[in-house]
């Protein structure tokens, strides 16, 4: 009964075969590229995530940022990420796409709980500015420099990060009765 | 398009290169439109900004009936003119990404489906994609074909739907009944497939729920015909007619570079005239064996992205029409016990079956540790979906990139200048879905 479910991948080997990887891992120091199924994965450092951005922006021609989100770690803080990289509770996941090299790649940075801050990337991309409004709201992440950071799915006045994974579910209470029990 | 190859010149950018590749067998939809009629250009910088109390800023929404659900606008006037426009987004907002840490892999699918609740199979597709990928699972030859064939008719559908709120929103009300009618003839054919007209859940992990009924081949060349004679109805009610074209011509206009850095994707990125469509650009399923173009505008105005949705209706059909043609046979999803429940009557005669039905119904699968990104193009441009596996039946964090949420960033780029009258059409133009933008 043990393995019904149990479906047992081998971990994929770590190579960097993609030279805009290559590129970013050579200029910042720090940063460790993988291949994560297929895809052309760099972790930058956090204090390097501006500068890495810009410059795929301004050298490597990645004309869109397709989209910028984060990862709550809380439950696997214990995770394995790759060598070179010290896991922190949050990570901060963004993907970019280059139209003339038809090619993605996304960046990822560890944000710590303590200290969670990342510079806005919204100055470089313009169209991050909603995702990172989002991800302020809904994981309380601050982008430094972000034109307009306040919460955009959220009311206004609300407490609290939904999408934490300690926010507590259905703290507001609901005006269920309570199970009357058996007759 | 041309395809010479002698052309080499060192100005050319590997950009214009990759707008040729592309742009192969592509229509441009309107090369020589005259220049807008009567378009106004304000540009306001500093001093020519008039004082506060000279402008209003008014609410539009969130339960005006021209923001397609609940989108909210502030909006700062002069006059009749917009100056500036600010959307307010979140009252839909449903913890869906929150909702799917709780849920299994195996009913996430019904979870995301709800999202972009006009092409919800555009969801489950790309939902599903990024747990196979994790997977590691490859779905037979019969499921790709058919989720593409389910893919293309919810294409049709959605812009079926966009003829008719746009055409509502502009004021010809006569197109949004036709709309609607053509429309409820493809949701009734997806009925009678998926057994539900919305909300379908049929694109699973693994391939799909269920086989195509019999007779979908007839019933389908039936729709089809009934489709492609409404959009010539439509052609010849709006295409030429002055009224429409007063409307929407020059109506929201936005360049290639604004659109590309405020993130926009599908018809709007497509009525700049860059010619990006990830079915060709990037093929998924089996889009590479299939022909169809890629529909572009011009001048990236409201009657741009508006044809571009009329035509990309008969692209639709096209690849549809190949699909009946070439619909392999063969299993409709992976045989893989792991991922694929057993067929009911198994439950009955085997102990392994009954098992495996119920851990996948309690437990689900697991998922190896991992984390992927994986990208379709939706009616309304990248829906994306990052999906971040521990190893357990329930992922870390599922995230959409949903392709309204950052299209909708697009209109502070086309709304200033223009009347409010004008604002509504640009709104119903970018064809937001509420569900998807705030999830």
């Amino acid at each position: 009964m043990d393995d019904t479910t149990e479906i047992v991948v081998e971990a994929e080997p770590l190579v960097v075969a993609e030279p805009v990887a290559a590129a970013v891992v050579e200029r910042f120091a720090g940063s460790v590229a993988v291949d994560s199924l297929g895809q052309s994965v760099v972790h930058v450092p956090r204090d390097a995530w501006r500068d890495v951005v810009a410059y795929l922006r301004t050298e490597e021609r990645f004309t869109q940022c397709s989209d910028v989100t984060a990862v709550d770690h809380l439950v696997d803080a214990e995770r394995i990420v790759v060598d070179g990289v010290t896991p922190e509770r949050f990570e901060v996941v963004a993907n970019f796409l280059s139209h003339p090299r038809n090619r993605r790649i996304r960046l990822i940075a560890q944000v710590p709980a303590d200290d969670p801050r990342i510079a806005s990337i919204t100055p470089e991309y313009p169209g991050a500015g909603f995702p990172e409004r989002e991800v302020y709201d809904l994981l309380g992440i601050v982008f430094d420099g972000h034109p307009d950071l306040t919460r955009i799915l959220m009311p206004d006045d609300w407490e609290g990060h939904p999408l934490r994974k300690d926010d507590v579910d259905a703290r507001i209470p609901v005006t269920f009765k309570a199970d009357p029990g058996p007759r | 398009m041309s395809t010479s190859t002698h052309d080499h010149d060192a100005s050319t950018t590997e950009t214009d290169r990759l707008l040729r590749q592309t742009s192969e067998g592509a229509q441009v939809l309107r090369r020589d439109t005259p220049a807008q009629p009567g378009a106004r250009e304000i540009v306001l910088t500093g001093d020519s900004w008039p004082d506060d109390d000279e402008t209003m800023i008014i609410n539009m929404g969130p339960a005006h009936p021209s923001t397609h659900g609940v989108l909210r606008v502030m909006m700062e006037l002069d006059g009749e003119t917009v100056l500036r426009a600010k959307p307010v987004i979140g009252y839909l907002h449903t913890g869906m990404e929150k909702q799917a840490e709780q849920l299994t892999y195996v009913q996430g699918g019904t979870n995301v489906t709800r999202m972009d609740y006009l092409s919800p199979m555009s969801n489950e597709l790309v939902f599903s994609l990024a747990v196979e990928q994790l997977l590691g699972i490859e779905v037979p030859e019969r499921a790709v074909w058919a989720r593409m064939y389910l893919v293309e008719l919810q294409r049709m559908a959605s812009h079926l739907l966009f003829q008719a709120t746009n055409g509502m929103d502009i004021g010809a009300l006569s197109m949004m009944i036709y709309g609607w009618r053509e429309r409820e003839e493809v949701l009734r054919l997806v009925e009678s497939i998926t057994g539900l007209r919305m909300n379908n859940n049929f694109i699973r992990v693994g391939g799909i729920a269920a086989d195509l009924p019999d007779g979908w081949q007839q019933h389908t060349l039936d729709v089809l015909e009934l489709v492609e004679h409404g959009v010539s109805q439509y052609e010849t009610l709006l295409v030429e007619n002055p009224i429409w074209q007063e409307r929407t011509v020059g109506v929201g206009t936005i360049t290639t570079d604004e659109a590309l850095a405020l993130g926009a994707t599908g018809p709007i990125l497509r009525s700049t005239g860059f010619p990006w469509d990830l079915r060709k650009a990037q093929p998924y399923l089996a889009y590479d064996d299939v022909e169809f173009d890629v529909c572009y505008g011009s001048n990236g105005d409201c009657y741009d992205r508006f044809l571009i949705r009329l035509y990309e209706i008969l692209e639709s059909v096209k690849i549809i029409r190949q699909c009946i043609e070439r619909m392999p046979g063969g299993d409709y999803r992976v045989q893989d016990r792991k991922v694929t429940p057993p067929p009911r009557a198994r439950i009955d005669e085997s102990m392994e079956a009954l098992i495996h039905h119920f851990k996948l119904f309690t437990e689900g699968f697991k998922v190896p540790v991992g984390e992927t990104y994986s990208v379709v193009e939706s009616p309304r441009g990248e829906i994306g979906c990052y999906i971040v596996s521990d190893g357990t039946p329930k992922p870390v964090r599922m995230h959409i990139r949903g392709p309204s949420f950052y299209n909708l960033q697009s209109m502070a780029a086309m709304v200033p200048g223009s009347f409010v009258a004008d604002a509504v059409a640009i709104i119903s133009s970018i064809d937001p879905i509420l569900g998807e933008v705030d999830r």
